[in-house]
C-alpha cells in the first residue's frame, strides 16, 4: 500500500487536556511503525495546530522544572528533529495575538525542519491530501 | 469487507463516547468487517479486569470480552496504561499492550479510521 498520509489536527490547547499532547507523541511514532509494516510501507503524518490548538506552543517552557512533565515545546522540537511537517495556522495565531517569533525551533538539536506558519488554506490542503484525518 | 480502525481516547466514565465506540465496533464486526480498537489517554483505564458494573457507571469489561470473541483486535497504549497504575497482569485477557505505532500500523491498512478524541 506504500505510504499512507495522515493529517493530525490539534484543536485543543496544550495542557488543557491530554489529547493535544497525544497528537504529538502519536505523530512521533511514525518513526517506528515500520517494524509492524511490510517493506516499503510507511505512514506520514502532518501535524497541524488550529484554533485553540495554537495555544501553549511557545518556546521557553518550564514544564519539566515546574511539574516534572515533558513540555509541549520539547515534543514539538522532537517532531522537527525527526522531520515531521508541523503547520501552525497563521490566522489563529493572529487571532490570539501570538507572534510567530515565540514559536520554538529545534536548531539547537540539529533539526533542519522548522515550524511552518501557514494560512488555513494550506492546512485544508494537507487534510485533502491525507487518506485519514484525525482530530485531537 | 472493509477494515475499520477505531482510536478511542475518552475515559470510560464521563461521556457516552466510549460506550458508542463499543457499540460501533460490535455492529461493524457483526457485519463482517475487520475491526481494530486502539485505546490511549484516559480510555486505557478501561482495560483493567474485574470491573464491577454499577448501573450509574459505564462498564467495559464484558463488552470488550465479547468483542475479542468476535475477533476484534484491541490494543491499549502501554505507556498510558501503566502511567495510570494498571499493570499488564491486571488487564483483561486478550487485550494487547503496545506502543503508539500499533495504532499507526492499524491506520495504514484501514479503509476507514474513526478517531474518537478524549478529554
Amino acid at each position: 500500500m506504500g505510504d499512507v498520509k495522515c493529517a493530525f489536527i490539534v484543536q485543543r490547547p496544550q495542557y488543557k487536556g491530554e489529547t493535544s499532547r497525544l497528537a504529538m507523541t502519536h505523530a512521533l511514532a511514525y518513526q517506528t511503525v515500520e517494524i509492524l509494516l511490510e517493506d516499503g510501507e510507511t505512514v506520514t503524518p502532518t501535524l497541524c495546530f488550529v484554533g485553540e490548538g495554537v495555544l501553549g506552543l511557545s518556546k521557553g517552557q518550564k514544564a519539566m522544572e515546574m511539574y516534572g512533565i515533558t513540555s509541549s515545546e520539547s515534543h514539538i522540537k522532537n517532531c522537527l528533529l525527526v522531520d515531521l511537517d508541523v503547520f501552525v495556522c497563521k490566522e489563529d495565531l493572529e487571532k490570539f495575538g501570538i507572534p510567530e517569533s515565540t514559536l520554538p525551533d529545534a536548531e539547537d538539536m540539529g533539526a533542519e525542519k522548522q515550524i511552518r506558519v501557514v494560512p488555513f488554506a494550506e492546512i485544508q490542503k494537507a487534510m485533502e491530501e491525507a487518506k485519514h484525518v484525525l482530530f485531537f | 469487507m472493509g477494515k475499520l480502525a477505531l482510536g478511542v481516547y475518552p475515559g470510560l466514565v464521563g461521556s457516552a463516547c466510549y460506550d458508542f465506540s463499543l457499540k460501533l465496533a460490535a455492529a461493524a464486526a457483526d457485519k463482517g468487517h475487520k475491526v481494530s480498537i486502539w485505546y490511549s489517554g484516559n480510555a486505557t483505564g478501561s482495560v483493567k479486569a474485574h470491573q464491577k458494573h454499577l448501573k450509574d457507571y459505564s462498564t467495559a469489561e464484558k463488552y470488550l470480552t465479547a468483542l475479542l470473541e468476535k475477533g476484534v483486535e484491541i490494543c491499549t497504549c502501554e505507556a498510558c496504561t501503566i502511567a495510570r497504575g494498571i499493570q499488564k497482569p491486571e488487564g483483561i485477557p486478550g487485550v494487547q499492550w503496545n506502543s503508539m505505532h500499533w495504532y499507526l500500523a492499524a491506520i495504514h491498512s484501514a479503509d476507514r479510521v474513526l478517531h474518537i478524541g478524549g478529554e
